[in-house]
C-alpha cells in the first residue's frame, strides 16, 4: 500500500495523480486568500512549497496565468530561489551549513562525516530516497558552530558522534511510523 | 507554598542544543517530586555558550545554571538548584560578561518573554511610540537624526537623514521595509532580536511609519529564520488585537500595518534594492542607484529600508531622547554596537558595547581566546565580504572611520575568529566561490569576476604560474572592487587581498610585507 510520504526513488501513478489533485486544492485556496497582485507571488510558491513540500513544473502555467506573468518570469522566480525546489524532497532533508563561521569549528569534516556516514553526496539523495544531503549558507548559530537542519529543526554544535545520534533518532522515528502504519486498517487514496 | 519559576530560553539557539527537552524534563522532573514549578520561556542572554541557561528566580535575583542538557536535571534538583552545583553561574546579571555590556538595543532581550505584550510593556516597552504620537512628524526625524544613529548594514548611512528624505518626498504612499535578510556569517544580532523581543522591531518600525507617514511596513526575514518568523507574526498579531497596529494606532487616528515576507535563500536579497525586487514578487536582482529607494522604493514609492538593529533601537532613543544614545560611542560612531563573537571562540555570543572597544578586547577579555585552545590566526568582521584581520590589526578601535582607515569593514559587527589551522588561501577561494553561487547576475564583474578568481585561486593553490596569477587575481580584485553595481561584487576581494596581504605564505608567496592597503 502506498504510504503519503512520497519519496523521489518511486511514485506510483496512482500516487502521483492523487498528489497532484491535491495540490490543485491548495493552489485554489492559495489564489483565493492571496489575490493576484504580483507582490503575492513568492508568498504563493511558499505556500505551496509548504503544501505539497515542492513546487511542481506542471503547475507552472497555471501560476504564471493567475499573476498575469509569462511562464518564463514565473519560471525565473524559482530558480532563482535556492529554497524553492521543483522536485519532491527526499523524506528527510539535511542542510549543513558551510558559511565562514561553521568552517572555522568543522563544518568541512562534519559534511564529510555526514557524506560518508549516509552515502550520498552534497547536492544528493541516499538510494531509497529517505535522505538528501543540502548546504546552506548561515543558519545564525555561529556562536554555536558547526550548525546543521534536520527537516528544518535547527541543530548546533554538531559533533559527528551528535551526527549520527540525530540520524539514529530520525530511523528510529521512521521505524516506529512504519510500524504504525503497518497495524493501521489500509487507507485508499 | 510558593511557586517557583524557572526560565528556559526558547531563542532558536538554545533549542538547537536542546532548551525545549531541558523545558520539558524540568516540568517532569517537578511534576514526579510534587513540586510547584512555573517553567517560562526567555528569549536569550546571548551568552550562547552557555545554552542552555537555565535561570531560578531567587529573592536577589535570577540565579543561572549552565550550560544545561536534559540529564543534568534530575541532579539540579536533588541539589535543590543550590548555588554549590557544578553548573552554577551565580546571578546572571553579575556574570561579567554580561554586567560590562552597555545593553540599549538588547535591554529586555533574555528578560522578558518575548511572547508576551503584558511583559514587553511592563519593561518600558511602546514608551518610544507614545512619545513619538504626541510629537510633529519632523520633530521625530529630527530626534533620530540627533541621535547619530546610523544603519548598522555595510553603508552605515546616518538614518535621520535617509527618514527626512522619505518624510520630504512628495506623495501620500509610502513604505517602512526592514531588512531582516541576515545572511551573514558570524551576525545573529537581528535573530536575537526578532526572536527575543520581536515587539521592539514592531515598534520601531510603526514609530518610523508615523515618523515619515508610511501607512505600511514590511519585514522581509530570510527563510533560514522560520523562528524569528513565528515569533514575529506572533507579536504583530497581538500588537494588532491591542490596538498598538492597525487604522488607528492608539487612538491617534494614525494607521499602520505591518507584514512578514518570507525570502527564499538567496544572499543577495539583503542588498537593499534586491530586497526591494524580492517583496515586489520579482528575481532579487539589483537596481541602479540611483533613483534611492528612499525617493522611489517599494512599488516605486518613497520608502524608508533600514535593518533590524537600525529600527530595534528607535523605541528606546524616543524613550530617553538623543543626547541618551548620543551620549555613548566615540566620533561619528554614536550609541552602541551590537558585537556578535562567533566561529573557533570560547565565549561567542551577543557583547553589546558602546562603540570604541578594541577587538582584541572582545577577543580575549569577552571571548576568553579560541575554543580549540590554539592561537588565533585571522579573524573577519563584517560578514563573508569583510576583511581578515591579522594580529598585528587587532588594537583597532571598533569604529566605523577606525575600519575604513584599514581597508577593512565593521559592517553589521560580526566577528568570525579562526585558528592556526585556517587555510587563508581556502578561505579566499571560498570568498570567491560564496560570490559566483549568490551573484544576482546583473552585472559582469560579480557574476564572472567571481567565477573566474576560483579558477585563478585555484592554479595559486596547486603552484601553476603561481606570480602571475597572483598578478592576475589583484587585476581581477580591482574590477570587482570598481566596476561592480553593488557591494556583492565590490567587496568580494576585501576578504581575498586582505588573506593575500596579510598571510602570502598560505598562497605559497614569500611575505614580502607589500601590503596595498
Amino acid at each position: 500500500m502506498p504510504t503519503a510520504t512520497v519519496s523521489p526513488a518511486a511514485v506510483s501513478p496512482v500516487v502521483a495523480a492523487a498528489a497532484l489533485a491535491a495540490i490543485d486544492g491548495i493552489l485554489a485556496d492559495l489564489f483565493a486568500r492571496l489575490g493576484d497582485r504580483q507582490d503575492q507571488l513568492l508568498p504563493v510558491l511558499h505556500g505551496l512549497q509548504e503544501g505539497a513540500g515542492y513546487i511542481p513544473p506542471e503547475r507552472v502555467p497555471e501560476i504564471a496565468r493567475h499573476f498575469n506573468l509569462s511562464l518564463a518570469e514565473v519560471h525565473g522566480v524559482i530558480t532563482f530561489y535556492h529554497y524553492f525546489r521543483s522536485e519532491p524532497p527526499p523524506r528527510c532533508v539535511i542542510q549543513v551549513c558551510r558559511a565562514e563561521a561553521c568552517q572555522s569549528m568543522g563544518a568541512d569534516q562534519l559534511l564529510e562525516h555526514a557524506q560518508a556516514a549516509l552515502g550520498c553526496g552534497l547536492h544528493g539523495h541516499t538510494a531509497d530516497g529517505a535522505f538528501g544531503l543540502e548546504p546552506v549558507y548561515c543558519l545564525g548559530q555561529c556562536a554555536s558552530a558547526p550548525a546543521l537542519t534536520i527537516n528544518e529543526a535547527v541543530f548546533a554544535r554538531v559533533s559527528p558522534a551528535r551526527f549520527d545520534a540525530l540520524i539514529a533518532g530520525v530511523l528510529a522515528d521512521d521505524a516506529r511510523t512504519s510500524a504504525m502504519q503497518a497495524s493501521s486498517v489500509e487507507v485508499t487514496v | 507554598m510558593t511557586t517557583m519559576q524557572i526560565y528556559v530560553p526558547c531563542d532558536s539557539a538554545a533549542l538547537a542544543v536542546g532548551a525545549d527537552e531541558v523545558a520539558a524534563a524540568i516540568a517532569a522532573e517537578a511534576l514526579q517530586r510534587g513540586l510547584d514549578i512555573r517553567v517560562l520561556r526567555n528569549g536569550t542572554r546571548g551568552l550562547l555558550w552557555l545554552e542552555t541557561l537555565v535561570e531560578v528566580e531567587t529573592p536577589a535575583g535570577r540565579f543561572g545554571f549552565g550550560p544545561v542538557e536534559a540529564a543534568d536535571v534530575p541532579a539540579l534538583f536533588d541539589a535543590a538548584w543550590s548555588p554549590g552545583h557544578p553548573l552554577a553561574l551565580g546571578l546572571v546579571a553579575e556574570i561579567p560578561y554580561l554586567a560590562r555590556q552597555q545593553r540599549l538595543t538588547f535591554a529586555r532581550v533574555g528578560i522578558t518573554e518575548p511572547r508576551s505584550l503584558a511583559d514587553y510593556i511592563a519593561h518600558d516597552g511602546y514608551r518610544g511610540l507614545r512619545k513619538a504620537l504626541d510629537m510633529a512628524p519632523a520633530a521625530i526625524v529630527a530626534e533620530v537624526t540627533a541621535s547619530g544613529l546610523r544603519g548598522r548594514g555595510g553603508a552605515a548611512f546616518p538614518t535621520g537623514i535617509k527618514w527626512n528624505t522619505v518624510l520630504k518626498a512628495p506623495g501620500s504612499e509610502k513604505y517602512i521595509v526592514c531588512n531582516a535578510d541576515e545572511g551573514d556569517s558570524g551576525t545573529f544580532a537581528d535573530r536575537i532580536i526578532m526572536e527575543s523581543d520581536p515587539f521592539v522591531l514592531v515598534e520601531g518600525m510603526t514609530i518610523a511609519g508615523i515618523a515619515v507617514g508610511a501607512a505600511r511596513g514590511y519585514i522581509y526575514v530570510r527563510s533560514e529564520y522560520p523562528h524569528a518568523i513565528a515569533r514575529l507574526e506572533t507579536a504583530i498579531a497581538l500588537a494588532r488585537h491591542h490596538g498598538y497596529l492597525g487604522t488607528n494606532v492608539l487612538g491617534s487616528g494614525r494607521a499602520f500595518e505591518l507584514e512578514v515576507r518570507k525570502g527564499a535563500g538567496a544572499y543577495i536579497c539583503g542588498e537593499e534594492t534586491a530586497l526591494l525586487e524580492s517583496v515586489e514578487g520579482k528575481r532579487g536582482i539589483v537596481r541602479a542607484k540611483p533613483p534611492l529607494p528612499a525617493l522611489a522604493g517599494l512599488f516605486g514609492k518613497p520608502t524608508v529600508i533600514n535593518n533590524v538593529l537600525s529600527l530595534a533601537t528607535v523605541p528606546i532613543i524616543l524613550d530617553k531622547g538623543a543626547a541618551y544614545y548620543q551620549d555613548y560611542g566615540m566620533g561619528r560612531s554614536r550609541g552602541t554596537l551590537p558585537v556578535q563573537l562567533a566561529g573557533n571562540i570560547r565565549h561567542g555570543g551577543l557583547i553589546e558595547l558602546a562603540f570604541g572597544v578594541t577587538l582584541r578586547e572582545i577577543l580575549y577579555d569577552y571571548g576568553g581566546g579560541s575554543a580549540s585552545g590554539r592561537p588565533i590566526k585571522a579573524v573577519q568582521v563584517g560578514g563573508p565580504l569583510g576583511a581578515y584581520l591579522p594580529e598585528s590589526q587587532w588594537d583597532t578601535p571598533l569604529d566605523y572611520e577606525a575600519f575604513a582607515g584599514l581597508w577593512a569593514v565593521l559592517g553589521h559587527g560580526g566577528i568570525v575568529v579562526h585558528d592556526d589551522r585556517a587555510d587563508m588561501a581556502k578561505l579566499a577561494r571560498y570568498a570567491m566561490e560564496f560570490c559566483a553561487i549568490e551573484s544576482c547576475g546583473k552585472c559582469t564583474p560579480c557574476r564572472i569576476g567571481s567565477t573566474r578568481g576560483v579558477e585563478v585561486i585555484d592554479k595559486i593553490r596547486e603552484g601553476t604560474q603561481r606570480t602571475q596569477h597572483v598578478v592576475l587575481l589583484r587585476d581581477l580584485c580591482d574590477t570587482m572592487l570598481n566596476g561592480s553595481l553593488c557591494a556583492m561584487g565590490g567587496m568580494t576581494p576585501y576578504p581575498v587581498l586582505s588573506a593575500l596581504n596579510h598571510f602570502p605564505e598560505d598562497f605559497g608567496q614569500a611575505d614580502t610585507s607589500q601590503h596595498a592597503a
